[in-house]
């Protein structure tokens, strides 16, 4: 009964959603304020029904209820509760479900945080945000439809995949999606305006704290990703270029370009055109990612139930949204007219450099990851792109990014001075490379010039951050004044360049300086790495919910002194039958310490991996600092004064541009 | 003009996109093809005293498939091998591979041997000298010796017509080298 | 993932040891295998490399791998012993071939066609006139209707 009311609901959430398109859509073009009107009622209604559709897919999983068949594969009696409820996103059809969900919401959000946006233009962007819905829900409804019964149903389920059955799995696919989704905020903003042909500093700075917040979303998602990969997947990897992984990438750098673009529309009138294709090639990016995870097209860690006929209904989606809107681009940027002016040396250059290498970066990952299938398509032969290729190209090209991610905010609009700013600079240019070089050179025993070479890097955007904030910062009477002064984004700006550092200085650092051993022990045995020691005392078996294991116990010892005991499990699956290996890890801000249990041998030995893993929470850390800048910055209070000035129809604002920097 | 640039590169993708959805990713191609087949010579799985390897390849038509008791697809397409191994139209070889002798001796016995006969390949090693990934496999070798076609996966009933009986017949109809 | 999880399960003979341990001659000849492996693409489990996987066909790559390595033969030499076997599928870092010149020139070539952009856009923004600046009475005429739409 309650997989039909779900069912229900979603067919009428496709109805709110066809009527929260058409008429508003009709209506901005007729200059019809009744049609205009529908958007919102529609939108607030889609999201109502979406609500009781997905409550209802959670519900049937809360209540075992096997004869849905997406609850039969998914879930199992023995499965704990959180576990259910998360199962809702744990395969294909549930995750789609998430994803038109989400879509309801950012849509909901729209209709709620638009007072102030013009009827003509909130019409545009919520019918905009109707049509994506009406594809996806098609979508679900018609391949992928979650709410299917099997007659007779079957006693228990299959239980959920081992791999899902973890707390930073089961919140990284929703703040993944709010990211991905919510970049559809930007490109339906970017359409509305291209529809409109309104195209001004008012509608980046519309545009600016939607795209904000969905990139806060992202980078959140796809951090705890990486850190769940580490801990959960073994061999102490954080980023394996898999193509599903290089899908949330790929729309994450561009949507970076994007804010900072952005910006420079919304202060100088600058960039309009290139900004507008960057807000469409976000979202693009991220519709890409869901065909590519879906479709079977590329083998993948992370791909779903692979299915052609998905993959085709997926893919004609992706080419009338995605190639609509960059013909009504190509149709309508000619007309679009900047008149900034600015010289070489300037921060309008900078940005512009800026979003050329993100764009660049993104452009490469997705080379490398579709070539394999150019190739086969085109009778080629069969290929492998992996690691390997994308470090070696994105490095290099992210190099530039660290070197002026600090100095940029010190150089002024239209003008600045290259001489006196490397004046300036200068001891902080040395500095960086002595402290580069001396760290490696004293603390570890050789030299290794790239490793120099990315701490050093770290150092010098960290320092020029700081530099800028503080040149800000003395120019007003004391202090405590001069940091109350500054708006939130000038910080927001700093945690997050901040946190670029910090994400350098982890992936260096581990990158190079980890040791790991793979050792026969006996109960009895140790093994050193570095300055620790791992005593092997034995093994036992643990029982669990869903699972029986052999749990390892182990004391690391740093000279004569206790540092951690680590527990790494084998867990045995009893419904599916596999096996996993629960590494143990003992996390610290400097180091991790990592044990794996491998195989037994005879004896009572084990095989076991240890992991000495500097530095390497700073990845993580880093990412959660550029997430801190990103709310921070949304907490700035021109933002919330949306309460302004309607816009003119012919896209001229009222009253003239801020005049900050 | 410039800025029809990025429509049109999205759908040079989305075209490859669209013939990537009809093939398979995991696919391997064999290197082998066209060129002659890995040296070997194995025990039979039947009679250990007796080997098995390329010269007795030599000089004909035949298919060498790569099969083992442990393998549930080769299960799938036994019948149709027993079916051509009836029809007599060419030769099955077997490559038992990473197999235990009894095991494999007794998965004959119960679905039945199209095989003129099974090189034993306990552990793999010409398994690898003839890059196969994955059991079952066939391959297709000429008089020469030659590789000339490698199926990944069970041998269909279409597969068995659409592809290697014609090709059979080709390779019939070339000369054998002196 | 998941189909290796099972294929493995089915395996009447699990004998599933990623974690091997391996005797080298030298730390050099272990430093070689390690990196190598590394760069090996698992045809079985396609989305783990040759180092991670728990593949049946993997173990038995390593030891191959192992062997030619410890036998004195360079990183090189061992991967072409898979590529011949396997094709250039096996190898995570694609080969520089004319088939890949697209692939490994590409990014280098938009960088181009980026940095050309950057450069013409702004040889043509400088050499624009500029503006004049507003005279004293224009600005005060500015700052007058300012006031009067109450900003």
């Amino acid at each position: 009964m309650i997989a039909e009311l779900g069912h229900m609901a979603l067919i009428m959430a496709l109805a709110m959603a066809v009527l929260q398109s058409v008429f508003p859509l009709a209506g901005a073009h007729q200059a019809a304020p009744i049609w205009m009107a529908v958007a919102k009622p529609a939108a607030r209604a889609q999201f109502f029904f979406l609500m009781i559709a997905i409550t209802c897919l959670a519900l049937s999983f809360v209540n075992n209820d096997f004869s849905v068949v997406y609850v039969a594969k998914n879930s199992n009696s023995a499965l704990p509760l959180y576990y259910r409820i998360a199962a809702v996103w744990g395969a294909h059809e549930g995750s789609m479900l998430l994803w038109a969900f989400i879509l309801g919401l950012w849509t909901v959000a729209v209709t709620v945080f638009s007072r102030g946006l013009s009827e003509e233009m909130g019409a545009r962007v919520l019918g905009v945000m109707g049509l994506i819905s009406i594809g996806i829900q098609l979508f679900i409804l018609l391949t992928s439809n979650p709410f299917e019964r099997i007659a007779p149903a079957p006693p228990d389920g299959n239980d959920m995949n081992p791999l899902l059955q973890d707390f930073g799995m089961t919140i990284h696919p929703p703040m993944l999606y709010m990211g991905y989704v919510g970049l559809s905020v930007a490109f339906s903003f970017a359409i509305a305006a291209l529809l409109g042909g309104t195209l001004d500093s008012a509608w980046a700075r519309w545009s600016r704290p939607w795209t904000l917040v969905a990139w806060v979303f992202l980078t959140f998602g796809i951090t705890l990703g990486s850190w769940w990969a580490y801990y959960e997947l073994g061999w102490g990897g954080w980023w394996f270029w898999d193509p599903v992984e290089n899908a949330s990438f790929m729309p994450w750098l561009v949507a970076t370009a994007l804010l900072h673009s952005l910006a420079v529309t919304e202060k100088r009138g600058a960039f309009k055109a290139w900004t507008v294709l960057l807000a469409l090639f976000a979202f693009s990016l991220s519709l890409l990612g869901t065909f590519l995870v879906r479709s079977g097209v590329l083998t993948s860690v992370h791909a779903f139930a692979s299915d052609p006929t998905r993959g085709l209904f997926i893919l004609v989606f992706l080419g009338v949204i995605v190639g609509g809107s960059l013909l009504l681009y190509a149709l309508r940027a000619p007309g679009i007219r900047d008149n900034a002016r600015y010289r070489f040396f300037s921060k309008e250059n900078l940005l512009l450099l800026n979003n050329i290498l993100l764009v660049t970066a993104a452009a490469s990952i997705l080379l490398g990851t579709l070539y394999p299938l150019l190739l086969d398509a085109l009778g080629l032969g069969k290929i492998s792109v992996g690691p390997p290729y994308f470090t070696a190209v994105f490095a290099p090209l992210m190099a530039p990014i660290f070197l002026l991610a600090g100095v940029a905010p010190m150089v002024p609009w239209r003008q600045g001075e290259f001489v006196a700013l490397a004046r300036r600079l200068r001891y902080f240019f040395d500095g960086s490379l002595l402290l580069g070089w001396g760290l490696v050179w004293l603390w570890l025993d050789e030299d290794d010039y790239a490793t120099m070479a990315g701490l050093s890097m770290a150092f010098w955007l960290a320092a020029t951050m700081l530099f800028s904030l503080y040149s800000r910062i003395r120019l007003r009477s004391s202090w405590l004044e001069g940091l109350r002064s500054q708006s939130p984004s000038v910080y927001g700006m700093t945690f997050a360049h901040l946190g670029v550092a910090a994400f350098l200085v982890g992936v260096v650092l581990s990158n190079h300086y980890s040791q790991e051993k793979t050792v026969r022990l006996a109960p009895g045995e140790s093994v050193s790495l570095g300055h620790y020691a791992f005593k092997f005392e034995g093994v036992s078996e643990v029982t669990g919910p869903n699972y029986q294991a052999k749990e390892g116990s182990f004391r690391v010892y740093r000279g004569d002194g206790e540092v951690a005991q680590l527990k790494p499990q084998k867990r045995f699956y009893r419904v599916q039958g596999n096996t996993m290996t629960e590494a143990a890890i003992d996390p610290g801000l400097f180091r991790d310490l990592y044990v794996a249990l491998g195989e037994p041998l005879d004896q009572g030995a084990w095989s076991v991996r240890v992991y000495y893993k500097p530095f390497i929470r700073w990845i993580w850390l880093g990412g959660l600092l550029m997430m801190a800048g990103g709310l921070v910055s949304v907490s700035d209070r021109r933002y919330r004064l949306l309460a302004r000035p309607a816009v003119h129809r012919e896209g001229v604002p009222v009253g003239a541009l801020t005049k900050e920097s | 003009m410039r800025y029809l640039i990025p429509f049109l590169v999205f759908v040079t993708m989305v075209v490859f996109l669209a013939i990537g959805l009809t093939l398979d990713p995991r696919e391997v191609p064999s290197p082998f093809i066209g060129k002659p087949a890995p040296r070997f010579s194995l025990p039979q799985v039947a009679e250990t005293g007796k080997t098995f390897g390329n010269e007795e390849l030599q000089g004909q038509v035949s298919l060498l498939n790569v099969w083992a008791s442990w393998c549930v697809s080769c299960r799938q397409e036994h019948p149709v091998l027993m079916q051509l191994a009836r029809q007599n139209l060419v030769p099955i070889y077997g490559l038992n591979y990473k197999d235990e002798r009894a095991a494999a001796l007794g998965w004959l016995k119960q679905f039945g041997d199209p095989y003129r006969t099974s090189a034993f390949d306990a552990d793999g090693k010409v398994g690898i000298e003839w890059g196969v990934y994955g059991v079952p496999e066939t391959f297709v070798i000429d008089k020469q010796g030659v590789i000339r076609y490698k199926q990944t996966g069970p041998v269909t009933e279409e597969v068995l017509q659409k592809k290697l009986l014609p090709l059979i017949r080709e390779l019939e109809q070339e000369k054998t080298s002196s | 993932m998941k189909w290796c999880l099972i294929f493995s399960g089915l395996l009447l003979y699990v004998n599933v040891q990623a974690t091997e341990i391996r005797h080298f001659d030298d730390a050099d000849k272990q430093q070689r295998y390690e990196n190598l492996i590394k760069e090996l693409r698992c045809l079985v489990c396609q989305n783990q490399s040759l180092a991670d996987s728990d593949a049946d066909l993997a173990q038995d790559l390593r030891d191959e791998v192992y062997s030619i390595i410890q036998s004195g033969k360079n990183q090189e030499e061992a991967a072409q012993f898979l590529v011949d076997r396997y094709g250039d599928f096996v190898l995570y870092r694609p080969p520089l071939k004319i088939t890949t010149s697209l692939l490994w020139l590409g990014p280098f070539v938009l960088l181009l066609i980026g940095a050309s952009f950057i450069w013409r856009q702004a040889k043509r923004r400088s050499t624009r006139p500029q503006a004049p600046e507003l005279t004293h009475e224009e600005r005060q005429r500015l700052q007058h209707l300012k006031e009067k739409l109450g900003r």
